[in-house]
Protein backbone atom coordinates (compact mmCIF):
# COMPACT_ATOMS: atom_id res chain seq x y z
CA UNK A 1 0.00 0.00 0.00
CA UNK A 2 1.28 3.46 -0.89
CA UNK A 3 2.38 5.99 1.68
CA UNK A 4 1.62 9.68 2.20
CA UNK A 5 4.34 12.29 2.75
CA UNK A 6 3.31 12.40 6.43
CA UNK A 7 3.82 8.64 6.81
CA UNK A 8 7.18 8.74 5.02
CA UNK A 9 8.47 11.69 7.04
CA UNK A 10 7.48 10.15 10.36
CA UNK A 11 8.88 6.72 9.42
CA UNK A 12 12.21 8.44 8.81
CA UNK A 13 12.01 10.31 12.13
CA UNK A 14 11.15 7.11 13.99
CA UNK A 15 13.93 5.15 12.30
CA UNK A 16 11.40 2.65 10.98
CA UNK A 17 11.08 1.15 7.50
CA UNK A 18 7.46 2.22 7.37
CA UNK A 19 4.62 3.46 9.53
CA UNK A 20 0.91 3.84 8.87
CA UNK A 21 -1.74 6.30 10.01
CA UNK A 22 -2.82 5.50 13.55
CA UNK A 23 0.55 4.10 14.68
CA UNK A 24 2.05 5.65 17.79
CA UNK A 25 5.76 6.21 17.31
CA UNK A 26 8.69 7.71 19.16
CA UNK A 27 10.29 10.21 16.80
CA UNK A 28 13.75 11.82 16.92
CA UNK A 29 13.49 15.61 16.78
CA UNK A 30 15.80 17.41 14.32
CA UNK A 31 15.06 20.94 15.54
CA UNK A 32 13.33 22.23 18.69
CA UNK A 33 12.28 25.89 18.64
CA UNK A 34 11.17 27.94 21.63
CA UNK A 35 9.77 31.45 21.47
CA UNK A 36 9.66 34.03 24.27
CA UNK A 37 5.97 33.88 25.24
CA UNK A 38 5.75 30.07 25.68
CA UNK A 39 9.42 29.15 25.82
CA UNK A 40 11.74 28.80 28.84
CA UNK A 41 9.59 31.01 31.11
CA UNK A 42 6.65 28.58 31.11
CA UNK A 43 7.56 25.42 33.05
CA UNK A 44 10.70 24.70 30.99
CA UNK A 45 13.50 26.63 32.75
CA UNK A 46 12.27 25.84 36.26
CA UNK A 47 11.64 22.15 35.67
CA UNK A 48 14.78 21.51 33.63
CA UNK A 49 16.70 22.65 36.68
CA UNK A 50 14.60 20.54 39.06
CA UNK A 51 15.09 17.47 36.87
CA UNK A 52 18.84 18.19 36.94
CA UNK A 53 18.78 17.24 33.27
CA UNK A 54 20.85 18.48 30.35
CA UNK A 55 19.61 19.59 26.94
CA UNK A 56 20.08 16.61 24.63
CA UNK A 57 21.70 18.55 21.76
CA UNK A 58 22.22 22.31 22.01
CA UNK A 59 22.87 22.70 18.28
CA UNK A 60 19.37 21.41 17.52
CA UNK A 61 17.73 23.98 19.81
CA UNK A 62 16.67 27.45 18.61
CA UNK A 63 15.38 30.24 20.87
CA UNK A 64 13.64 33.21 19.24
CA UNK A 65 12.22 36.30 20.99
CA UNK A 66 9.50 37.56 18.70
CA UNK A 67 6.14 37.95 20.49
CA UNK A 68 7.34 40.42 23.13
CA UNK A 69 10.02 42.06 21.03
CA UNK A 70 10.19 45.02 20.90
CA UNK A 71 8.65 44.96 24.37
CA UNK A 72 5.69 47.22 25.16
CA UNK A 73 5.67 46.73 28.94
CA UNK A 74 8.20 46.07 31.67
CA UNK A 75 6.78 42.55 32.13
CA UNK A 76 7.34 41.81 28.44
CA UNK A 77 10.86 43.24 28.63
CA UNK A 78 11.57 41.06 31.67
CA UNK A 79 10.37 37.96 29.82
CA UNK A 80 12.64 38.72 26.85
CA UNK A 81 15.58 39.39 29.18
CA UNK A 82 14.90 36.14 31.06
CA UNK A 83 14.76 34.18 27.80
CA UNK A 84 18.01 35.76 26.58
CA UNK A 85 19.84 34.98 29.84
CA UNK A 86 18.50 31.43 29.93
CA UNK A 87 19.60 30.71 26.33
CA UNK A 88 23.06 32.05 27.12
CA UNK A 89 23.37 30.06 30.35
CA UNK A 90 22.30 26.90 28.50
CA UNK A 91 24.94 27.48 25.83
CA UNK A 92 22.35 27.78 23.03
CA UNK A 93 24.06 29.49 20.11
CA UNK A 94 20.93 29.67 17.94
CA UNK A 95 19.44 32.66 19.76
CA UNK A 96 17.60 35.34 17.76
CA UNK A 97 15.90 38.47 19.11
CA UNK A 98 13.94 41.23 17.45
CA UNK A 99 14.38 39.93 13.93
CA UNK A 100 10.80 38.86 13.31
CA UNK A 101 8.27 36.03 13.83
CA UNK A 102 9.99 32.72 14.62
CA UNK A 103 8.68 30.75 11.66
CA UNK A 104 10.10 33.19 9.13
CA UNK A 105 13.43 33.12 10.98
CA UNK A 106 13.45 29.29 10.94
CA UNK A 107 12.80 29.41 7.18
CA UNK A 108 15.53 31.94 6.44
CA UNK A 109 18.12 30.22 8.62
CA UNK A 110 17.54 26.80 7.08
CA UNK A 111 16.00 25.08 10.11
CA UNK A 112 13.02 23.90 8.02
CA UNK A 113 15.09 21.15 6.38
CA UNK A 114 13.15 19.05 3.86
CA UNK A 115 12.64 15.59 5.33
CA UNK A 116 13.25 16.66 8.94
CA UNK A 117 11.09 16.83 12.09
CA UNK A 118 10.71 20.26 13.70
CA UNK A 119 8.70 21.05 16.84
CA UNK A 120 8.08 24.52 18.25
CA UNK A 121 6.21 26.13 21.14
CA UNK A 122 4.02 28.06 18.71
CA UNK A 123 1.05 26.55 16.93
CA UNK A 124 2.07 28.05 13.58
CA UNK A 125 5.22 25.94 13.53
CA UNK A 126 3.26 24.05 10.84
CA UNK A 127 4.63 26.77 8.49
CA UNK A 128 7.64 24.47 7.97
CA UNK A 129 5.42 22.02 6.10
CA UNK A 130 5.97 24.25 3.05
CA UNK A 131 9.53 22.86 2.95
CA UNK A 132 8.46 19.20 2.98
CA UNK A 133 9.41 19.12 6.63
CA UNK A 134 7.17 17.57 9.33
CA UNK A 135 6.84 20.65 11.49
CA UNK A 136 4.30 21.05 14.26
CA UNK A 137 3.39 23.08 17.35
CA UNK A 138 3.68 21.67 20.87
CA UNK A 139 3.17 22.91 24.41
CA UNK A 140 5.83 23.99 26.88
CA UNK A 141 5.87 20.84 29.03
CA UNK A 142 6.05 18.75 25.87
CA UNK A 143 9.05 20.87 24.84
CA UNK A 144 10.69 20.13 28.18
CA UNK A 145 10.37 16.42 27.35
CA UNK A 146 11.96 17.02 23.95
CA UNK A 147 14.83 19.03 25.44
CA UNK A 148 15.60 16.24 27.89
CA UNK A 149 15.15 13.23 25.59
CA UNK A 150 15.44 14.53 22.01
CA UNK A 151 12.30 12.52 21.34
CA UNK A 152 8.55 12.94 21.18
CA UNK A 153 5.70 10.44 20.87
CA UNK A 154 3.43 11.12 17.94
CA UNK A 155 0.39 9.46 16.49
CA UNK A 156 0.94 9.10 12.73
CA UNK A 157 -1.85 11.24 11.27
CA UNK A 158 -4.30 10.40 8.53
CA UNK A 159 -3.95 12.81 5.62
CA UNK A 160 -6.34 15.02 3.68
CA UNK A 161 -5.25 15.76 0.10
CA UNK A 162 -5.86 19.20 -1.45
CA UNK A 163 -4.99 19.23 -5.14
CA UNK A 164 -4.98 22.61 -6.90
CA UNK A 165 -4.91 23.25 -10.62
CA UNK A 166 -5.37 26.30 -12.81
CA UNK A 167 -3.87 29.79 -12.71
CA UNK A 168 -4.76 32.40 -10.07
CA UNK A 169 -6.49 35.55 -11.34
CA UNK A 170 -4.76 38.89 -10.75
CA UNK A 171 -5.51 39.98 -7.17
CA UNK A 172 -6.05 36.39 -5.94
CA UNK A 173 -3.35 34.96 -3.69
CA UNK A 174 -2.32 31.88 -1.68
CA UNK A 175 -4.20 33.37 1.30
CA UNK A 176 -7.43 33.09 -0.70
CA UNK A 177 -6.61 29.42 -1.47
CA UNK A 178 -6.18 28.47 2.17
CA UNK A 179 -9.18 30.55 3.31
CA UNK A 180 -11.28 28.68 0.71
CA UNK A 181 -10.07 25.33 2.10
CA UNK A 182 -10.71 26.28 5.74
CA UNK A 183 -14.10 27.71 4.81
CA UNK A 184 -14.95 24.37 3.19
CA UNK A 185 -13.69 21.93 5.83
CA UNK A 186 -14.20 24.10 8.92
CA UNK A 187 -12.16 25.30 11.88
CA UNK A 188 -11.82 21.72 13.17
CA UNK A 189 -12.06 19.97 9.80
CA UNK A 190 -8.52 18.56 9.85
CA UNK A 191 -8.12 17.98 13.60
CA UNK A 192 -5.38 15.41 14.33
CA UNK A 193 -4.73 15.05 10.57
CA UNK A 194 -2.07 16.17 8.13
CA UNK A 195 -3.13 18.41 5.25
CA UNK A 196 -1.21 17.78 2.06
CA UNK A 197 -1.22 20.46 -0.65
CA UNK A 198 -0.29 19.52 -4.22
CA UNK A 199 -0.93 20.16 -7.89
CA UNK A 200 0.27 22.49 -10.60
CA UNK A 201 -0.92 25.64 -8.81
CA UNK A 202 1.08 24.77 -5.69
CA UNK A 203 4.17 23.92 -7.77
CA UNK A 204 3.90 27.32 -9.49
CA UNK A 205 3.70 29.23 -6.18
CA UNK A 206 6.85 30.87 -4.79
CA UNK A 207 7.99 29.69 -1.33
CA UNK A 208 6.57 32.86 0.28
CA UNK A 209 3.09 31.89 -0.86
CA UNK A 210 3.50 28.20 -0.02
CA UNK A 211 4.42 29.17 3.56
CA UNK A 212 1.19 31.18 3.85
CA UNK A 213 -0.79 28.03 3.03
CA UNK A 214 1.10 25.68 5.37
CA UNK A 215 1.02 28.32 8.12
CA UNK A 216 -2.77 28.21 8.33
CA UNK A 217 -3.11 24.40 8.43
CA UNK A 218 -3.50 24.62 12.21
CA UNK A 219 -6.53 26.88 11.71
CA UNK A 220 -8.32 23.77 10.44
CA UNK A 221 -6.93 21.87 13.44
CA UNK A 222 -4.22 20.06 11.46
CA UNK A 223 -1.01 18.68 12.87
CA UNK A 224 0.94 19.55 9.71
CA UNK A 225 0.43 21.31 6.37
CA UNK A 226 2.72 19.52 3.96
CA UNK A 227 3.99 20.49 0.51
CA UNK A 228 6.57 18.28 -1.25
CA UNK A 229 9.96 19.99 -1.49
CA UNK A 230 11.11 20.71 -5.06
CA UNK A 231 13.49 22.93 -7.04
CA UNK A 232 11.82 26.08 -5.64
CA UNK A 233 12.51 24.85 -2.12
CA UNK A 234 16.16 24.24 -3.03
CA UNK A 235 16.44 27.68 -4.65
CA UNK A 236 14.98 29.38 -1.54
CA UNK A 237 17.40 27.60 0.77
CA UNK A 238 20.34 28.40 -1.53
CA UNK A 239 19.32 32.06 -1.79
CA UNK A 240 19.40 32.27 2.01
CA UNK A 241 22.84 30.69 2.22
CA UNK A 242 21.53 27.40 3.64
CA UNK A 243 22.30 23.81 2.70
CA UNK A 244 20.04 23.21 -0.31
CA UNK A 245 20.68 19.51 -0.85
CA UNK A 246 17.95 17.03 0.06
CA UNK A 247 16.26 13.84 -1.09
CA UNK A 248 12.78 14.75 -2.33
CA UNK A 249 9.95 12.95 -0.53
CA UNK A 250 6.59 12.73 -2.28
CA UNK A 251 3.41 10.78 -1.66
CA UNK A 252 2.94 7.54 -3.55
CA UNK A 253 0.32 7.50 -6.31
CA UNK A 254 -1.64 4.88 -4.34
CA UNK A 255 -1.25 6.58 -0.94
CA UNK A 256 -4.34 6.34 1.26
CA UNK A 257 -6.10 9.58 2.21
CA UNK A 258 -9.02 10.18 4.53
CA UNK A 259 -10.42 12.44 1.81
CA UNK A 260 -9.26 14.13 -1.42
CA UNK A 261 -10.31 17.61 -2.50
CA UNK A 262 -9.84 19.14 -5.97
CA UNK A 263 -9.74 22.89 -6.60
CA UNK A 264 -9.70 24.82 -9.86
CA UNK A 265 -8.27 28.17 -8.80
CA UNK A 266 -9.20 29.91 -12.07
CA UNK A 267 -12.61 30.59 -10.52
CA UNK A 268 -11.25 31.52 -7.07
CA UNK A 269 -11.94 35.10 -6.02
CA UNK A 270 -10.63 37.31 -3.20
CA UNK A 271 -12.00 36.03 0.11
CA UNK A 272 -12.42 37.37 3.65
CA UNK A 273 -12.86 35.46 6.93
CA UNK A 274 -15.40 37.36 9.01
CA UNK A 275 -15.42 37.70 12.84
CA UNK A 276 -14.96 35.70 14.98
CA UNK A 277 -14.11 32.41 13.27
CA UNK A 278 -11.50 31.62 10.61
CA UNK A 279 -13.99 29.40 8.76
CA UNK A 280 -16.59 32.19 8.32
CA UNK A 281 -15.34 32.75 4.79
CA UNK A 282 -17.10 34.99 2.26
CA UNK A 283 -16.20 36.49 -1.13
CA UNK A 284 -14.83 40.00 -0.45
CA UNK A 285 -17.53 41.43 -2.74
CA UNK A 286 -20.25 40.08 -0.40
CA UNK A 287 -18.76 42.05 2.50
CA UNK A 288 -18.07 45.11 0.34
CA UNK A 289 -18.78 48.34 2.17
CA UNK A 290 -17.90 47.00 5.65
CA UNK A 291 -16.18 49.90 7.45
CA UNK A 292 -12.51 49.37 8.35
CA UNK A 293 -10.62 51.39 11.00
CA UNK A 294 -7.30 49.56 10.84
CA UNK A 295 -5.53 47.49 8.19
CA UNK A 296 -2.56 45.29 9.10
CA UNK A 297 -0.05 43.68 6.74
CA UNK A 298 2.45 41.48 8.53
CA UNK A 299 3.09 38.30 10.54
CA UNK A 300 4.29 34.76 9.77
CA UNK A 301 1.22 34.42 7.53
CA UNK A 302 1.22 37.59 5.46
CA UNK A 303 4.31 39.79 5.91
CA UNK A 304 6.74 38.31 3.38
CA UNK A 305 8.32 40.10 0.44
CA UNK A 306 5.72 38.87 -2.08
CA UNK A 307 3.00 40.09 0.32
CA UNK A 308 4.53 43.56 0.51
CA UNK A 309 4.87 43.57 -3.30
CA UNK A 310 1.19 42.67 -3.72
CA UNK A 311 0.21 45.47 -1.33
CA UNK A 312 2.52 47.95 -3.06
CA UNK A 313 1.00 47.23 -6.45
CA UNK A 314 -2.34 48.40 -5.11
CA UNK A 315 -1.01 51.24 -2.96
CA UNK A 316 1.38 52.75 -5.55
CA UNK A 317 0.10 56.23 -6.34
CA UNK A 318 -2.86 55.87 -3.98
CA UNK A 319 -3.53 57.02 -0.40
CA UNK A 320 -4.89 55.27 2.64
CA UNK A 321 -8.45 56.51 3.24
CA UNK A 322 -8.98 59.28 5.77
CA UNK A 323 -9.97 57.76 9.13
CA UNK A 324 -8.27 54.46 8.35
CA UNK A 325 -4.78 53.43 9.46
CA UNK A 326 -2.46 51.02 7.66
CA UNK A 327 0.24 49.24 9.67
CA UNK A 328 2.93 47.20 7.91
CA UNK A 329 5.28 44.84 9.75
CA UNK A 330 7.68 43.01 7.40
CA UNK A 331 7.99 39.38 8.59
CA UNK A 332 11.74 39.60 9.23
CA UNK A 333 14.65 41.99 9.42
CA UNK A 334 15.89 40.46 6.13
CA UNK A 335 12.58 41.18 4.42
CA UNK A 336 12.55 44.68 5.95
CA UNK A 337 15.95 45.43 4.42
CA UNK A 338 15.05 43.91 1.05
CA UNK A 339 11.82 45.91 0.96
CA UNK A 340 13.70 49.07 1.92
CA UNK A 341 16.40 48.52 -0.71
CA UNK A 342 13.91 47.88 -3.51
CA UNK A 343 11.84 50.95 -2.63
CA UNK A 344 8.79 48.94 -1.55
CA UNK A 345 8.71 50.46 1.92
CA UNK A 346 8.73 53.95 0.39
CA UNK A 347 5.77 53.08 -1.82
CA UNK A 348 3.87 51.88 1.25
CA UNK A 349 4.90 54.84 3.40
CA UNK A 350 4.06 57.31 0.60
CA UNK A 351 0.57 55.82 0.58
CA UNK A 352 0.31 56.58 4.30
CA UNK A 353 1.38 53.28 5.86
CA UNK A 354 3.16 53.17 9.22
CA UNK A 355 6.12 50.78 8.90
CA UNK A 356 6.62 48.75 12.09
CA UNK A 357 9.35 46.47 13.39
CA UNK A 358 9.23 42.78 12.44
CA UNK A 359 7.29 41.20 15.33
CA UNK A 360 4.29 39.07 16.34
CA UNK A 361 2.88 41.87 18.54
CA UNK A 362 -0.15 43.13 16.63
CA UNK A 363 -1.29 39.67 15.45
CA UNK A 364 -2.06 38.49 18.99
CA UNK A 365 -2.87 41.91 20.39
CA UNK A 366 0.04 42.41 22.78
CA UNK A 367 1.66 45.51 21.21
CA UNK A 368 2.19 47.56 18.02
CA UNK A 369 -1.33 48.74 17.22
CA UNK A 370 -4.30 47.20 19.01
CA UNK A 371 -7.97 47.59 18.13
CA UNK A 372 -10.27 49.60 20.40
CA UNK A 373 -13.78 48.54 21.43
CA UNK A 374 -16.08 49.02 18.48
CA UNK A 375 -13.27 49.15 15.91
CA UNK A 376 -12.94 46.83 12.93
CA UNK A 377 -9.62 45.68 11.54
CA UNK A 378 -8.65 43.76 8.42
CA UNK A 379 -5.47 41.77 8.58
CA UNK A 380 -3.18 39.40 6.68
CA UNK A 381 -2.69 37.35 9.88
CA UNK A 382 -4.09 33.92 10.72
CA UNK A 383 -6.67 34.28 13.52
CA UNK A 384 -9.75 36.42 14.01
CA UNK A 385 -10.89 35.01 17.36
CA UNK A 386 -12.83 37.43 19.58
CA UNK A 387 -10.36 39.87 21.14
CA UNK A 388 -7.42 38.47 19.19
CA UNK A 389 -6.04 41.84 18.04
CA UNK A 390 -7.26 44.01 20.89
CA UNK A 391 -10.58 44.69 22.61
CA UNK A 392 -13.07 41.80 22.92
CA UNK A 393 -15.49 44.34 21.48
CA UNK A 394 -13.46 44.76 18.28
CA UNK A 395 -13.80 42.80 15.05
CA UNK A 396 -11.08 41.20 12.91
CA UNK A 397 -11.46 40.28 9.24
CA UNK A 398 -8.76 38.10 7.66
CA UNK A 399 -7.71 38.52 4.03
CA UNK A 400 -4.80 38.56 1.58
CA UNK A 401 -2.33 41.48 1.44
CA UNK A 402 -3.97 42.64 -1.81
CA UNK A 403 -7.41 42.68 -0.19
CA UNK A 404 -6.09 44.37 2.97
CA UNK A 405 -4.30 47.06 0.92
CA UNK A 406 -7.43 47.69 -1.13
CA UNK A 407 -9.50 47.98 2.06
CA UNK A 408 -7.02 50.52 3.46
CA UNK A 409 -7.39 52.67 0.33
CA UNK A 410 -11.18 52.45 0.35
CA UNK A 411 -11.62 52.60 4.15
CA UNK A 412 -13.95 49.66 3.74
CA UNK A 413 -13.86 46.10 2.42
CA UNK A 414 -13.79 46.00 -1.40
CA UNK A 415 -13.01 43.40 -4.05
CA UNK A 416 -9.33 44.21 -4.69
CA UNK A 417 -9.66 43.18 -8.34
CA UNK A 418 -11.27 46.58 -8.96
CA UNK A 419 -7.91 48.16 -8.11
CA UNK A 420 -5.93 45.55 -10.04
CA UNK A 421 -7.90 46.31 -13.18
CA UNK A 422 -7.59 50.07 -12.73
CA UNK A 423 -3.81 49.85 -12.38
CA UNK A 424 -3.65 47.33 -15.24
CA UNK A 425 -1.56 45.01 -13.16
CA UNK A 426 -1.99 43.01 -10.02
CA UNK A 427 -0.73 39.56 -9.54
CA UNK B 1 -4.13 8.18 40.72
CA UNK B 2 -7.68 8.99 41.71
CA UNK B 3 -9.60 8.02 38.61
CA UNK B 4 -12.93 8.92 40.18
CA UNK B 5 -13.94 12.57 39.83
CA UNK B 6 -17.10 14.23 41.09
CA UNK B 7 -17.99 17.83 40.41
CA UNK B 8 -20.47 20.32 39.01
CA UNK B 9 -20.70 21.03 35.28
CA UNK B 10 -19.88 24.40 33.73
CA UNK B 11 -21.28 24.38 30.21
CA UNK B 12 -19.68 25.91 27.07
CA UNK B 13 -20.44 25.65 23.35
CA UNK B 14 -18.37 24.77 20.29
CA UNK B 15 -14.98 26.18 19.22
CA UNK B 16 -13.94 27.59 22.61
CA UNK B 17 -10.46 28.70 21.51
CA UNK B 18 -7.32 29.24 23.55
CA UNK B 19 -7.56 33.03 23.19
CA UNK B 20 -10.85 32.82 25.11
CA UNK B 21 -9.49 30.35 27.69
CA UNK B 22 -6.20 32.24 28.24
CA UNK B 23 -6.44 35.76 26.75
CA UNK B 24 -3.08 36.97 25.41
CA UNK B 25 -3.09 40.20 27.42
CA UNK B 26 -2.74 38.21 30.66
CA UNK B 27 0.01 35.89 29.41
CA UNK B 28 2.80 38.08 30.73
CA UNK B 29 1.42 37.65 34.28
CA UNK B 30 2.29 34.88 36.74
CA UNK B 31 0.34 31.61 36.51
CA UNK B 32 -1.61 32.41 39.69
CA UNK B 33 -2.65 35.79 38.30
CA UNK B 34 -3.47 34.22 34.94
CA UNK B 35 -5.74 31.64 36.60
CA UNK B 36 -7.96 34.46 37.91
CA UNK B 37 -8.72 35.29 34.25
CA UNK B 38 -9.26 31.69 33.03
CA UNK B 39 -12.09 31.44 30.46
CA UNK B 40 -12.65 35.19 30.74
CA UNK B 41 -13.09 35.53 26.98
CA UNK B 42 -15.95 33.01 26.99
CA UNK B 43 -17.48 33.82 30.40
CA UNK B 44 -16.18 36.85 32.34
CA UNK B 45 -17.68 35.45 35.59
CA UNK B 46 -16.12 32.00 35.30
CA UNK B 47 -13.41 32.44 37.93
CA UNK B 48 -15.96 33.75 40.44
CA UNK B 49 -18.42 30.89 39.83
CA UNK B 50 -15.78 28.18 39.75
CA UNK B 51 -15.36 25.89 42.77
CA UNK B 52 -12.34 23.65 43.08
CA UNK B 53 -13.07 20.25 41.56
CA UNK B 54 -15.69 21.48 39.07
CA UNK B 55 -15.91 20.07 35.56
CA UNK B 56 -15.99 21.93 32.23
CA UNK B 57 -18.45 20.42 29.74
CA UNK B 58 -18.20 21.71 26.18
CA UNK B 59 -19.09 21.08 22.55
CA UNK B 60 -16.85 20.48 19.58
CA UNK B 61 -13.21 21.52 19.06
CA UNK B 62 -12.53 22.73 22.60
CA UNK B 63 -9.13 24.45 22.89
CA UNK B 64 -8.63 25.33 19.24
CA UNK B 65 -5.94 27.74 18.13
CA UNK B 66 -2.74 28.51 19.98
CA UNK B 67 -0.25 26.05 21.48
CA UNK B 68 -0.31 28.12 24.70
CA UNK B 69 0.05 25.80 27.67
CA UNK B 70 -1.16 28.69 29.77
CA UNK B 71 -4.66 27.53 28.76
CA UNK B 72 -4.64 24.21 30.68
CA UNK B 73 -2.40 25.72 33.38
CA UNK B 74 -4.90 28.54 33.97
CA UNK B 75 -7.77 26.04 34.15
CA UNK B 76 -5.81 23.87 36.59
CA UNK B 77 -5.02 26.98 38.63
CA UNK B 78 -8.72 27.86 38.69
CA UNK B 79 -9.44 24.40 40.14
CA UNK B 80 -10.88 22.61 37.09
CA UNK B 81 -10.70 18.83 37.71
CA UNK B 82 -11.75 17.55 34.30
CA UNK B 83 -12.84 18.69 30.83
CA UNK B 84 -15.51 16.71 29.00
CA UNK B 85 -16.08 17.77 25.39
CA UNK B 86 -17.53 16.39 22.18
CA UNK B 87 -14.07 16.87 20.64
CA UNK B 88 -10.79 18.64 21.38
CA UNK B 89 -8.22 20.54 19.35
CA UNK B 90 -5.01 18.54 19.03
CA UNK B 91 -2.35 20.64 20.77
CA UNK B 92 -4.66 21.58 23.62
CA UNK B 93 -5.54 17.90 24.19
CA UNK B 94 -1.85 16.97 24.45
CA UNK B 95 -1.15 19.97 26.68
CA UNK B 96 -3.88 18.85 29.09
CA UNK B 97 -2.49 15.32 29.37
CA UNK B 98 1.05 16.69 29.71
CA UNK B 99 0.08 19.07 32.52
CA UNK B 100 -2.03 16.44 34.30
CA UNK B 101 -5.48 17.85 33.50
CA UNK B 102 -7.81 14.94 32.61
CA UNK B 103 -9.81 15.21 29.39
CA UNK B 104 -12.62 12.99 28.09
CA UNK B 105 -14.15 12.93 24.62
CA UNK B 106 -17.91 12.38 25.01
CA UNK B 107 -20.23 12.56 21.97
CA UNK B 108 -23.28 13.23 24.16
CA UNK B 109 -21.70 16.00 26.27
CA UNK B 110 -24.29 18.40 24.83
CA UNK B 111 -27.04 16.66 26.82
CA UNK B 112 -25.42 17.57 30.16
CA UNK B 113 -26.90 20.73 31.67
CA UNK B 114 -25.22 23.65 33.42
CA UNK B 115 -24.83 22.94 37.13
CA UNK B 116 -25.44 19.16 36.87
CA UNK B 117 -23.50 17.09 39.40
CA UNK B 118 -21.34 14.56 37.53
CA UNK B 119 -19.65 11.41 38.82
CA UNK B 120 -16.92 10.32 36.44
CA UNK B 121 -14.91 7.12 36.23
CA UNK B 122 -11.91 8.31 34.25
CA UNK B 123 -10.36 4.91 33.57
CA UNK B 124 -13.65 3.44 32.31
CA UNK B 125 -14.77 6.59 30.48
CA UNK B 126 -18.15 6.55 32.26
CA UNK B 127 -20.01 9.73 33.20
CA UNK B 128 -23.07 9.60 35.49
CA UNK B 129 -25.20 12.69 35.66
CA UNK B 130 -26.39 12.54 39.29
CA UNK B 131 -28.80 15.43 38.73
CA UNK B 132 -31.04 13.32 36.46
CA UNK B 133 -29.63 9.79 36.61
CA UNK B 134 -28.53 9.69 32.97
CA UNK B 135 -25.30 8.01 31.88
CA UNK B 136 -22.87 9.11 29.18
CA UNK B 137 -20.15 7.03 27.55
CA UNK B 138 -16.84 8.73 26.81
CA UNK B 139 -13.94 7.42 24.72
CA UNK B 140 -11.63 5.43 26.98
CA UNK B 141 -8.24 7.06 27.39
CA UNK B 142 -5.47 4.95 25.82
CA UNK B 143 -3.27 3.23 28.45
CA UNK B 144 -0.21 5.41 27.77
CA UNK B 145 -2.24 8.59 28.34
CA UNK B 146 -3.75 7.19 31.56
CA UNK B 147 -0.22 6.38 32.65
CA UNK B 148 0.92 9.96 31.97
CA UNK B 149 -2.06 11.27 33.96
CA UNK B 150 -1.32 8.86 36.78
CA UNK B 151 2.14 10.47 37.05
CA UNK B 152 0.53 13.92 37.20
CA UNK B 153 1.50 14.63 33.62
CA UNK B 154 4.63 14.44 31.51
CA UNK B 155 6.84 16.03 34.17
CA UNK B 156 6.20 13.30 36.75
CA UNK B 157 6.66 10.76 34.00
CA UNK B 158 10.01 12.29 32.99
CA UNK B 159 11.17 12.25 36.61
CA UNK B 160 10.41 8.54 36.85
CA UNK B 161 12.12 7.79 33.56
CA UNK B 162 15.21 9.83 34.42
CA UNK B 163 15.45 8.21 37.85
CA UNK B 164 15.13 4.73 36.40
CA UNK B 165 16.88 5.45 33.08
CA UNK B 166 13.85 4.02 31.30
CA UNK B 167 12.98 4.43 27.65
CA UNK B 168 9.54 5.81 26.84
CA UNK B 169 7.36 2.81 27.76
CA UNK B 170 4.43 3.94 25.64
CA UNK B 171 6.16 3.14 22.39
CA UNK B 172 9.16 0.97 23.19
CA UNK B 173 8.42 -2.73 23.29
Amino acid sequence: MGKTIAEKLLARSAGLAQVKAGDIITARVDCAMMDDILGPRVVIAEQLEKLQAEIWDRERVVVICDHYSPAATIQQADIVAFTRRWAKAQGIRNYVEGQGPCHQILAEKGFFRPGSLVVGTDSHTCTGGAFGCFSTGIGSTEMLGVLVTGEIWLRVPESLSFDFHGVLQPGVMAKDMILRVIGDIGHGGATYMAMEFSGETIRALPMDERMCISNMAVEAGAKAGLIAADEKTAAYLAAHGCDSGFTPITSDADAVYRQCYQYDVATLEPLVAAPHHVDQVYPARELAGTHIDSAYIGSCTGGRLSDLQAAAEILRGRRVAAGCRLLVSPASQTIWRQAAASGLLSVLADAGATILAPSCGACLGVHSGLLAAGESGISTTNRNFRGRMGSPESKVYLASPATVAAAAVAGKIVDCREFCRESGGGR
Amino acid sequence: MNTFIQGYAHKFGDDINTDLISPAQYMELSLAEMAAHAMEGADPDFAAKMRKGDIIVAGKNFGSGSSRETAPLALLGAGVALIVAESFARIFYRNCINTGLPVLICPTAGQIAEGDLLAVDLAQGKIRDLSNGSEHAADQLPPHLLRLLSHGGLLGDLQQRLNHKEADPCTRK
